[in-house]
């Protein structure tokens, strides 16, 4: 017996490990990771270990954990090729057989091909966010590309320290893929509050060591420049091995490639959308934690249910704590509730709800979008 | 070095030994103790960290953090007085001894 080979330590990959043990899977197990070191968790990476740099505080679970539940941890290792004839992951001069495949290879981030693109630092990995805290020490003016999550986290926590901030957005408005223009404005007017210098609809064109130039011919001079303009999903493995690819590797609603040896999670997965009917590809902790364990689950006790989690998300911005339930497609309309949180619709059916610093009606909008039929704006308003 | 007893529903129990510092929450995973699943690795964003507290411990574990209250509402299992995410206990030295039962799954 190969047993289950996992490409990819991140939450995902290590999710599937746990939870193929936690379901009774005796075979062997095997987690291949490129990064060096423990799986991690990435969330606080633009969070609370930017401020506090307690690396410590990162592992998902100690060595012993590995040990003790039988996974094979293979860090520091780059899987170079799949066979699938062979069933085998090709790594270097090694050759690892599998019965089955994970593949959660993740995202990397996307770096256009701006002049001047090597002055600008990124924050995905333990490693980029060790560099970035080092570097924000000794820096005054700091320039963040992308007013996205991970943009304005940052943003946020440099401001709190005291350094000068530009955020530059290209599109219209912050978190445009997120959330809908009205909790767009809201932030905006939050980082405009804290000092944050927050500049819209214009691109950068060229980046240097002393800051970045817009497309409008503005000039940010910056000591410190982050690049936080979104993800690419790696998909190359599962494309060179012939798998189908779609904005995502392509999986059905078992998670599985278009290979029955193979599945697909997290963020590199590209995945039919239960409510919405669309594939979708979700950048979360949220899906990646789901669907690995949807998928051990199927590989201990064949298929399931069509995969119907619903989505969440958070981000940590200054003492505002955004939260997202559901997914909102961006022609759904947005009503704003008196309270200021969102909500969007589709027709009468409740597709997302955005709030801030408010958990009770983002769990309870959780809740009833997990039940049988689609929450509607009528029983979004009844009583808990 | 902190001890710490988790009781399951069925009133399995096991002792381990806790790092000051660490939440109650990490100190469950660390033992890979059953029923703490912690989605969201401790940012108050899951209650999937649900305990409840000893009675003999309630006082030293102290009061719900900001917020906490709404996710407990809102946990699989029900909220009792004694209810709190584990993610928001701080291991000290006064919680040396400190007995929390897991709710059921």
């Amino acid at each position: 017996m190969s047993g289950v080979v996992i490409i990819g330590a991140g939450q995902g990959g290590f999710q599937a490990a746990a939870s193929l043990r936690s379901e009774g899977y005796s075979g062997p197990v095997l987690l291949i990771g490129e990064e060096a070191g423990l799986p991690y968790q990435r969330p606080p990476l633009s969070k609370t270990y930017l401020k506090s740099g307690d690396e410590g505080a990162l592992a998902l679970r100690p060595a012993a954990f590995y040990e003790t539940q039988n996974i094979t941890l293979r860090t520091g290792l780059r899987a170079d090729r799949i066979d699938r004839a062979r069933q085998v992951v090709v790594c270097g001069d090694t050759e690892f057989p599998y019965d089955h495949l994970i593949l959660a290879t993740g995202t990397r981030n996307l770096r256009p091909p701006i002049p001047g693109i090597e002055h600008a630092l990124d924050l995905r990995t333990l490693a980029d966010a060790a560099r970035l805290r080092g570097a924000l020490d000794g820096v005054q003016r700091v320039g963040v590309i992308g007013g996205g999550f991970i943009g304005l986290e940052f943003a946020a926590v440099a401001r709190s320290l005291g350094r000068e901030v530009t955020v530059a957005e290209a599109a219209p408005r912050l978190m445009a893929r997120a959330v809908s223009p009205a909790m767009s404005e809201r932030f905006a007017a939050k980082h405009r509050e804290m000092g944050t210098e927050i500049i819209l609809g214009d691109g950068v064109t060229a980046i240097d060591a002393v800051g970045f130039t817009l497309s409008s011919g503005r000039r940010v001079n910056a000591d410190l420049i982050l690049l936080a303009a979104g993800v690419r999903p790696n998909t190359e493995l599962a494309w060179e091995a012939g798998l189908e690819v779609a904005n995502g590797i392509l999986v059905n609603d078992q998670l599985l490639t278009s290979d029955p040896a193979i599945s697909a999670l997290g963020d590199c997965a590209s995945f039919p959308d239960h409510r919405s009917h669309h594939l979708i590809r979700l950048e979360s902790v949220q899906a990646a934690a789901d669907h690995a364990r949807l998928i051990a689950k199927r590989i201990v006790h064949g298929p399931s249910a069509p995969y119907h989690a619903v989505p969440w998300f958070w981000s940590d911005q200054a003492d505002w704590k955004l939260q997202i339930a559901g997914l909102a497609r961006p022609e759904d309309s947005a009503e704003i509730l008196p309270d200021g949180s969102v909500i969007r619709l589709k027709g009468d059916i409740v597709t997302a709800v955005e709030t801030v610093n408010n958990a009770k009606v983002h769990m309870m909008a959780r809740k009833r979008m997990a039940g049988a039929t689609p929450m509607t704006r009528e029983s979004f308003a009844a009583p808990v | 070095m902190v001890a710490i007893t988790f009781i399951q529903p069925d009133g399995a129990s096991q002792t381990v030994t806790a790092t000051v510092g660490d939440s109650v929450m990490q100190t469950a995973l660390n033992n890979n103790i059953d029923g703490i699943f912690a989605e969201c690795g401790g940012a108050m964003m899951c209650a999937t960290c649900h305990c409840y507290v000893d009675d003999a411990w309630t006082d030293a574990t102290g009061e719900r953090v900001d917020g906490e209250e709404d996710m407990l509402d809102c946990a699989e299992a029900e909220m009792r007085p004694t209810s709190r995410l584990t993610c928001q206990i701080k291991v000290t030295d006064a919680l040396d001894g400190l007995v929390v039962h897991l709710p059921e799954a």
